[in-house]
């Protein structure tokens, strides 16, 4: 503190201060503003929020704060939408095992219902994304995968590997595989931008073309071994592994069998 | 005589007469090998070339060599509609549209990983047995070759596809040529034709892939072959084995017969592996464009250590009269391999000048009877070792949870520390090892026997070793270190005595042993 408290005869501090009193003005109000406004809907809609908020308050409220107003461990929920509740909760990243670099994506800890109320709950905070719908994650019929393929190229591969086998990023982060990942929940992840990952946005990558990669991801995903064992999809190491392993030992093995027969 | 010894005795005389040719073969195929399973490396390197040739050839009837852009109407769906080179639209037609086409491709891809890990390895008995001593140096040399262009060949190969991993590599190799010192810029356009990836570049790799380096190649083997059938092979050391023969087999019938299985063992054992382990699915990965890149983009093994010192390496780079100098490219990518493959040809001259030994060698070392050697092989590997693993950082990361940045300033240090560590131990069990042999050439095996003698006391029987693995244990001889004299006999400083007083100093420590028994130390056990 008394590094600050140097600055406060310094000429911007007014400007600044007025400045910082407005943001927090401003975010209390649309925080506080956030609630009422939602919990004017349905009678069966406010039990789903009440349920969710009963769920949030047990599991989440404790990093995220009792309003979803973050903390200095997890961040603020208020705006990320129900598309983000689904997918965190729903692949079972959150709520996180421990405080490690990143969430990784395990058994789901909540049934779909209780994930559908916690979505609901956040939702009704303040909008965001909602959860796609299954008329909206039409790949099958809307997609289409060779372009999905180059959109993967282009945008996805540099991080999830050219196979979407998952990749490594710095400190410790890394892109998942997305070999268990479902449409609905890849179409979360574009939209809501989980973790590491970037918020590709209808404009940068457009409906019809995320579905395109969707619908490459699946054929990826079920993509049969066309080569014999695929050793992990994850380039010319593992094929190094085993040169050096199964191939020069069965070599060798043989080297040492042919010379002991001469005797 | 049968009629049949009699058709094929009159054919066989009319050729001699007119090519004399009988002598030759007679001297020839009686000329005997020596036998041991290390010996064959050399000869999976050679049959694994044979087999690229064999392959490589189907494969160039389908694959088309140029950067044409095309549009993909094959057999596999998920890139159909695609525009792409010819080179990757022909390989994708060799993988699933020619029959036996994938096959043949991964039997060539797994054999050139073959043909790389046999080089090593062959070359690894070579160092630490100490086979590349006189007179067999320029053998050494012609092998260090062999290995360089070796690495380069398998590149080429990797990069022809045009798939989005082998334009990876040839970006890298760009990069490489761009960080040249003021002709950098130049002769990246000089090898592209232009800017990259310009549409010049796969064409002519392809000619050097298929003729030019398989043309040297063919030359060098021959020349490497030659040289071993003039000067010999070398053989471990036993009874009966001198510097002057060689024990073995002769090449008619044993080894005419053991090489030519030994040939279908290793086609055998390569196709088996291409038809049981996917290599290079060019499928998956793509064609290639500039803007586009693959998490985990490795290359092929035999240039991981490469790779691996390019990403070790801090980002340095310098402005120096209006020329970027990229340290954090030309130093890993160009300066130490430079370094490495220099001192590598150059070591049986190195060695020879800090032992002062300029005699003929054809009695292999056992490597603990050359400790230093064998360190110094350690030390390398070691180094090899943690650069391969660092090329291969973000597999690491994410297989064993670990992070990019522990592991990449791990490397950092370890590549300065493990390998002299490593130098350090191996000497150390070099020479535990040779305290091993003279215990037991002096003591003999323990037979585990207690005997309690007349007063009590208890002894373990200790059996004498036969006199032919006695002989194997001790037959080496012991090089004294150079003792060069730092003054002339009146006392006063030679010139270059500094040079001097180093070489000895270097000397003492390659020359470092346990005494071998003496026969007085043998006579001495036995009056007990």
């Amino acid at each position: 503190m008394r590094h600050l408290s140097k600055y406060r005869r310094h000429r911007f501090a007014g400007p600044m201060l007025l400045l910082f009193a407005l943001f927090m003005i401003g975010t209390t109000y649309s925080v506080a503003n956030a609630t009422p406004k939602l919990s004017t809907n349905s009678f069966a809609k406010t039990t789903a929020i009440d349920e969710g908020r009963q769920i949030f308050l047990r599991g989440c409220s404790s990093c995220h704060g009792l309003n979803a107003e973050g903390g200095s461990i997890a961040p603020s929920l208020i705006g990320v939408g129900a598309a983000s509740v689904d997918f965190q909760v729903g692949t079972g990243r959150m709520p996180m095992a421990d405080m490690s670099q990143q969430a990784m994506r395990k058994k789901p800890l909540y049934t779909p219902e209780e994930v559908a109320a916690l979505a609901v709950y956040v939702a009704s905070l303040a909008p965001g994304p909602a959860i796609p719908t299954e008329a909206v994650v039409e790949y099958a019929r809307d997609g289409n995968t060779a372009e999905g393929g180059e959109l993967f190229r282009s945008n996805c591969a540099m991080c999830h590997n050219f196979a979407g086998q998952g990749g490594a990023l710095s400190r410790g982060k890394y892109a998942p595989s997305l070999m268990d990942s479902t449409p609905v929940q890849i179409y979360e992840a574009m939209i809501t931008g989980p973790q590491s990952m970037p918020v590709f946005s209808d404009k940068v990558v457009t409906p019809e073309e995320k579905l395109s990669i969707i619908k490459w991801i699946v054929s990826a995903q079920n993509e049969p071994n066309l080569g014999g064992a695929s050793m992990g999809r994850t380039g010319p190491v593992s094929e190094g592994l085993l040169i050096w392993t199964l191939g020069i030992g069965l070599l060798i093995g043989i080297s040492v069998w042919l010379a002991t027969k001469a005797r | 005589m049968k009629k049949s010894e009699k058709v094929v005795g009159t054919v066989a005389n009319y050729v001699d007469e007119r090519t004399g040719a009988a002598k030759w073969l007679k001297k020839n195929l009686n000329k005997v090998f020596p036998d041991h399973w290390s010996f064959m490396l050399g000869e999976i390197a050679l049959y694994s070339f044979v087999i690229l040739l064999l392959t490589g050839v189907f494969l160039t009837f389908w694959f088309d060599p140029s950067q044409r852009e095309v549009l993909y109407n094959g057999s596999y769906e998920p890139l159909s509609g695609i525009k792409m080179s010819a080179a990757y639209a022909s390989t994708l037609d060799i993988s699933f549209d020619v029959r036996g086409g994938l096959l043949m491709r991964q039997i060539h891809h797994w054999a050139a990983l073959l043909f790389m890990v046999a080089i090593v390895a062959h070359l690894m008995r070579v160092f630490f047995t100490g086979a590349f001593r006189k007179p067999r140096e320029f053998n050494w040399i012609l092998g260090i070759g062999l290995l360089t262009l070796g690495i380069v060949e398998g590149f080429l190969g990797y990069s022809l596809p045009d798939d989005l991993l082998s334009g990876t590599g040839i970006r890298i190799a760009e990069a490489i040529i761009q960080s040249i010192p003021v002709v950098g810029s130049y002769l990246a356009f000089f090898a592209f034709g232009g800017p990259f990836p310009g549409e010049a570049f796969i064409p002519r790799i392809f000619t050097v892939h298929v003729l030019l380096l398989p043309g040297i190649f063919l030359a060098l083997i021959t020349a490497h072959l030659m040289l071993v059938w003039y000067q010999k092979h070398t053989q471990y050391p036993g009874p009966g084995r001198t510097e002057k023969n060689v024990v073995g087999y002769p090449l008619m019938p044993v080894y005419m017969a053991k090489a030519g299985g030994f040939f279908f063992i290793v086609f055998g054992v390569t196709a088996f592996i291409a038809a049981v382990a996917s290599i290079n699915p060019i499928w998956l990965y793509g064609p290639y464009t500039p803007a586009q890149i693959s998490a985990g983009s490795q290359p092929d093994w035999y240039m991981g250590w490469l790779d691996g010192l390019v990403r070790m390496a801090p980002p340095w780079e310098s402005y120096i009269f209006g020329h970027t100098i990229s340290w954090n490219i030309l130093i890993p990518g160009l300066i130490v391999p430079g370094i490495l493959f220099t001192a590598m040809a150059l070591y049986p001259f190195i060695e020879s000048w800090l032992t002062g030994d300029k005699r003929e060698h054809h009695i292999l070392d056992r490597p603990r009877n050359a400790p230093t050697r064998t360190a110094i092989g350690a030390m390398s590997l070691t180094f090899i070792l943690v650069t391969l693993m660092t090329g291969g950082n973000d597999l690491l990361a994410t297989h064993f949870s670990l992070t990019i940045n522990q592991i990449t300033w791990a490397s950092r240090i370890g590549v300065f520390v493990l390998p002299p560590l490593a130098f350090v131990i191996t000497k150390r069990l070099c020479l535990s090892l040779q305290r091993a042999d003279r215990d037991l050439i002096l003591h003999g095996r323990e037979t585990g026997r207690l005997v309690r003698l007349p007063h009590g006391e208890f002894v373990e029987v200790h059996e004498p070793l036969s006199a032919e693995k006695a002989y194997t244990l001790a037959s080496h001889e012991q090089i004294p270190a150079l003792d060069l004299p730092l003054e002339d006999g009146a006392g006063v400083r030679r010139p270059k005595a500094l040079r001097a007083k180093l070489r000895a100093r270097m000397s003492a420590a390659v020359t470092e042993q346990i005494p071998k028994p003496t026969s007085e130390d043998l006579k001495e056990i036995e009056h007990h």
